[in-house]
């Protein structure tokens, strides 16, 4: 694999317009943030992804909807790096070739996940989860010599409130409720600062308290980031969504407003209508 | 200062410090023998070798307590750092061998007539200090890099650090790799000159293994309480996650596994002229496990607990390998059970059980105390 910083120079839509390239920031000027065109995967014959094509535009809100097995977290493996397209073209901004970066780089670069099943450093404290996931620069050396800056100490402290985790910053992750983890891996999203969020089936599990407070978080997050939530829980979907795709089988079926893919017959045929 | 140990700690680790380094010296060379406070060179001998082995069980807490790297070939970088040391014992020997020749007896021996060209710079200090560093650390590193680069994870690393091992333990009883085969090095004279059985040149490097545990205890809770310490315990719960968020943890990893290396590697080379010789058993698969022990016994992710631990098995093993010979290992394998099914936590987690029925307050959570159950092996 090439495990160096690969800028995308290689793939079609290369810097072929003499403009200077920043290898550090994501280039949207000429449109989407995120454009996967005919993306195939398949495990063992089986087809996750079959031709899947998908753009988000800076700054949307875009719920991705479909049953089981439609291929939703295959999407997210791709566009993270944790799974290579066997055909298709990924792209990040106008010049970060998804398919070739490592998925660390694709981290730093600006595409911050949340996992379905909360994934946070149990052991360690709630404040402790938000330094290591804050953006800063994560080689060895500078992590051993790292303190805090006020300003970082400030988004934490900010970070913590918005999550409201104001006051827990010294529990053990390990000890919160499961929608507080969710909570608290929505925070790690946000002190990375990414470009791009994927937040994949945020609410699962939790009270409807606690879906309407993050549904809530997610509104605040619309238009300084853009954001790409998959769920299943369709009241969760209806309270945030602005702009919906559903996926059957590994490729679009339908997009477009709530209403309109609500009434759509093929949609309530595989999905709604079960 | 207070960053690293809260004031009390401090004070414990210095009382504890003093009287092993300064105290205990003063006794065997200023108390004369058969006194009753004299220290006999035997204690001198065997804490300065234990305090060597803490090192090495300090090293294995930083990469299996806190990175979650179970390393059961630790004893072959101690080998390494303390045949590279051996090799300067050896050139200092002289014309004072059996054979009364400027080589080694074991290449008189095997009928060499010059040294090996690997053997150059070995009448230096300096070049076989810079070894001591060297050989661990870059077999540590070309190794560490190649395995974690593999994501070669759990018990699969852990097998093949036992595999790397033997095979060379296997290597050096070879005749002809020129490193004394299986009788290894011994019969050492002289360092820089000075006799290195005498109590002068004994007590110094007991007082060095001394100082060298303190300042590797130091470094150690540097590490271990900066932000790498907490990417460090990040990786061994969750590294997927942490590669997520941006972390090279195939960087970090490398870099904690070759700074153990070093540690164990330095802690060899005063553990060799202390006991007089190295041979290729040090590098023997049950030497390495016995490390992973003390770390186990004594707690892992504790710091405190792996050098307790160091003591009071190689304490055990001492009196019991005199007592009862054949029982040992029986011994070592029962401590091993016991200790996880009923202290999962070893003796730290004993003592910090004991201080809580005193006095029950809850202690902050922090990120090393994790359970055992919890620590991937």
């Amino acid at each position: 694999m090439n495990d160096a910083v690969n800028y995308g120079l290689g793939g079609s839509a290369g810097a072929a317009y003499g403009r200077a390239l920043d290898p550090d920031h994501v280039d949207t000027i000429h449109g989407p943030i995120l454009y996967l065109d005919e993306i195939t995967v398949s495990f063992d014959g089986f087809k996750a992804l079959n031709r899947l094509s998908l753009t988000i535009e800076r700054g949307e809100l875009r719920c991705i909807i479909g049953p089981n097995g439609a291929g939703k977290t295959t999407m997210m493996d791709v566009i993270t790096g944790k799974t290579r397209p066997d055909e298709g073209t990924a792209f990040f901004g106008q010049t970060f070739d998804l398919t070739r970066l490592p998925e660390t780089e694709i981290a730093r670069l600006g595409i911050g996940r949340k996992f379905q099943k909360p994934t946070v450093f149990e052991n360690h404290t709630v404040f402790e989860n938000l330094e290591l996931a804050m953006k800063t620069d994560k080689r060895v050396k500078p992590t051993l010599l790292a303190r805090l800056s006020a300003a970082q100490r400030e988004l934490i402290a900010r970070t913590l409130k918005t999550i409201r985790l104001e006051g827990s910053e010294d529990r053990r992750a390990g000890s919160l409720s499961h929608g507080q983890k969710q909570w608290l891996e929505i925070g790690m999203l946000l002190v990375q600062e990414p470009e791009l969020i994927l937040l994949d089936e945020p609410v699962a599990g939790m009270t409807d308290a606690e879906t309407a407070h993050t549904a809530e978080l997610i509104l605040q997050l619309e238009g300084s980031h853009s954001i790409v939530v998959v769920e299943h829980d369709m009241d969760f979907v209806g309270q945030i969504a602005r702009k919906v795709t559903v996926l059957h089988e590994g490729s679009v079926l339908a997009e477009g407003g709530m209403q309109q893919v609500q009434s759509n017959e093929r949609v309530i045929e595989v999905y709604l209508g079960r | 200062m207070t960053r690293l140990f809260p004031l009390p700690v401090w004070s414990a680790v210095f009382a504890v410090a003093a009287l092993l380094i300064v105290v205990l010296p003063v006794l065997h060379l200023a108390v004369p023998a058969g006194h009753a406070l004299h220290v006999s060179s035997f204690w001198i001998t065997l804490l300065g070798k234990f305090m060597c082995y803490a090192v090495v069980a300090l090293a294995m807490d930083l990469i299996w307590g806190y990175t979650g790297i179970l390393s059961l070939g630790q004893g072959l970088f101690f080998a390494l750092g303390g045949y590279a040391f051996g090799m300067y014992l050896m050139r200092q020997i002289g014309r004072d061998g059996v054979y009364g020749v400027d080589l080694p007896d074991f290449m008189v021996f095997l009928d060499w007539k010059e040294l090996p060209w690997y053997w150059a710079g070995a009448d230096s200090f300096l070049w076989s200090m810079f070894l001591v560093v060297a050989a661990p650390g870059l077999l540590a590193f070309v190794f560490g890099f190649f395995a974690f680069r593999s994501r070669i994870k759990g018990v699969y690393f852990s097998i093949i650090t036992q595999a790397l091992t033997f095979a060379a333990m296997l290597a050096f009883f070879r005749n002809d790799m020129g490193f004394g085969g299986n009788n290894g090095f011994t019969d050492f004279k002289r360092i820089l000159g000075f006799p290195v059985t005498a109590p002068e040149m004994r007590t110094l490097l007991y007082v060095l293994s001394g100082l060298y545990l303190l300042g590797a205890l130091v470094l150690a809770r540097w590490i271990v309480t900066s932000k790498l310490g907490r990417v460090l315990t990040a990786i061994r719960d969750q590294e997927s996650r942490l590669m997520f968020l941006g972390y090279r943890t195939l960087y970090f990893k490398l870099a904690i596994w070759t700074l153990a290396a070093v540690m164990s590697g330095i802690a060899g080379a005063l553990y060799v002229p202390q006991v007089g010789i190295i041979n290729p058993s040090e590098m023997s698969p049950a030497n390495s496990i016995e490390i992973a022990i003390w770390a186990a016994v004594g707690g892992r992710g504790t710091l405190f607990g792996p050098i307790m631990g160091a003591f009071a098995v190689n304490g055990a093993k001492s009196w019991f390998t005199v007592a009862y010979p054949e029982y040992w290992l029986y011994f070592l394998g029962l401590l091993f059970v016991l200790v996880t099914l009923l202290l999962p936590r070893g003796l730290m987690g004993l003592l910090e059980k004991l201080r809580r029925r005193r006095r029950p307050i809850d202690a902050p959570a922090t990120a090393a105390a994790a359970p055992l159950g919890e620590v991937k092996p």
